[in-house]
């Protein structure tokens, strides 16, 4: 288990900057995300975009802005789970919190703090009658391992890249391959698109074009997906195995579930402080609302600064809190 | 003015007049005229809460980027005629359009 005293769900720049004003009042933080690396969209999507409304840089790239606050939080020691998604949620006796993660991590803390932005990237979900019902009973979302369909009928669904490169690397592995596409072409990958048509034309995998899964079917588990061309014939097709690969949507995920007031996919939370109407859990950055919330860095900021104000009364229960500029008192790393 | 028509996830439809020279995103024209649509992601073409399919005036719209089109690509609910609202500039290319708003809502 690991002990901090601020848990921060969410390693964008508005969760690396509240490891830095959590630092300037001796709080320690965990940071989880659920992706691999630190940096939120702004490493993940537009690495080298610029930004231009950060206060003292003109223009920044969004990866130099994080690889500064990472600097600028480094005296400060934070830990991270990284690769990690926050499943659960467990308060305390003493009223602090443990954090669960999807690898089982636990982390106890004092305080948590959701910086989650768009929220977590999951597996956009097609609209087939019976999906759920098959989930984990033949139908998944990604190729975990692939061991598992060797031999098998697998279907896969998509036109992305993620689809082409699936559909090439299970055709060694899986007894038989069907990729089905709704478009009339690939835009992915020239190279891949390239190779998965050859592939068709040797008949070592079934290509379906302008065609979309409608229902699938099975006792227990999934024995048969039903297609619906564009021309509106139907076929069916045995299956042991459906992977849909629509990329990933932003949802708030397991979060949602806490009993968060919520709106719009937000969370509510009190501009005198940024807290949740849940003690001791904050929201700060794109992921919260108040009337007249703007999504900037800049704002997100500010609300990393007071909400650790706030926060210090849960961390240091007995002290009282006396505000200090950087100028006058430095930084004192721990 | 620009003038074009929106048809809500019931089937109703309204006319929309925008002045001309806006400079906003269609996305953001329905968010401000009250439509109910997610646009998680602020107009980065990242999420595809803002899918719309153009029922009538695709051909007059400028084409789409590589971003939009890759976005489109992944949603297992897209067609020929599928635009993002957020990568449609409100301008007179608009004018006649009937746009049906398709993205989750929530």
């Amino acid at each position: 288990m690991i002990t901090t005293d601020i848990c921060i769900i969410g390693a964008g720049p508005v969760g690396l900057f509240a490891v830095f004003e959590a630092g300037l009042l001796k709080m320690r933080c965990h940071l989880i995300d659920a992706l691999p690396q630190v940096g939120g969209q702004l490493s993940e999507i537009y690495p080298q975009k610029p930004i231009y409304d950060i206060p003292g840089y003109p223009e920044v790239k969004a990866q130099e802005l994080v690889d500064n606050l990472m600097q600028q939080i480094a005296p400060f020691h934070p830990t991270f789970s990284l690769g990690e998604r926050v499943d659960g949620l467990r308060k305390q006796d003493d009223g602090s919190y443990h954090v669960i993660t999807s690898d089982g991590t636990v982390v106890h803390c004092q305080v948590v703090v959701i910086a989650g932005g768009l929220g977590s990237f999951e597996p956009r979900k097609p609209e087939i009658a019976g999906l759920e019902q098959f989930e984990g009973k033949g139908v998944s979302y990604m190729v975990k391992h692939p061991e598992q369909l060797r031999d098998k009928r697998v279907i896969l669904a998509g036109g992305g890249d993620s689809a082409l490169d699936w559909t090439l690397y299970l055709t060694d592995i899986a007894r038989e391959v069907t990729l089905i596409h709704r478009g009339e072409s690939f835009r992915g990958a020239p190279d891949s698109a390239e190779k998965v048509v050859e592939l068709a034309n040797e008949g070592r995998i079934n290509l379906i074009l302008q065609s979309n899964i409608t229902s699938l079917h099975g006792n227990g588990h999934l024995k048969e997906v039903t297609i619906t061309a564009k021309d509106k014939t139907v076929t069916s097709l045995p299956a042991d195995y459906l992977i849909p690969l629509f990329g990933l949507t932003p949802k708030l995920g397991p979060i949602a579930d806490w009993g968060l007031s919520i709106d719009k996919s937000a969370i509510e939370v009190n501009t005198h402080d940024y807290s949740t109407n849940v003690e001791r859990i904050y929201a700060i950055g794109d992921i919260n609302t108040y009337p007249g919330k703007l999504k900037l860095i800049l704002c997100g900021f500010h609300e990393a600064a007071l909400m650790c104000q706030s926060a210090f009364r849960y961390v240091y229960p007995s002290q009282k809190l006396s505000f200090k500029y950087t100028t006058v008192n430095g930084v004192h790393a721990f | 003015m620009i003038r074009f028509t929106i048809e809500d996830r019931t089937g109703d439809r309204q006319e929309l007049e925008i002045p001309e020279g806006i400079n906003l995103s269609l996305m953001e024209v329905l968010k401000a005229s009250d439509y109910n649509i997610l646009a998680t992601c602020g107009g980065m073409a990242l999420c595809a809460t803002c899918h719309v399919q153009v029922l009538q005036g695709l051909e007059q719209l400028p084409g789409s980027n590589d971003a939009e089109l890759d976005m489109l690509d992944t949603l297992p609910d897209a067609d020929s005629d599928s635009r993002l609202a957020c990568q449609l500039r409100v301008d007179e290319t608009m004018e006649g359009a009937v746009f049906r708003i398709r993205g989750a809502e929530n």
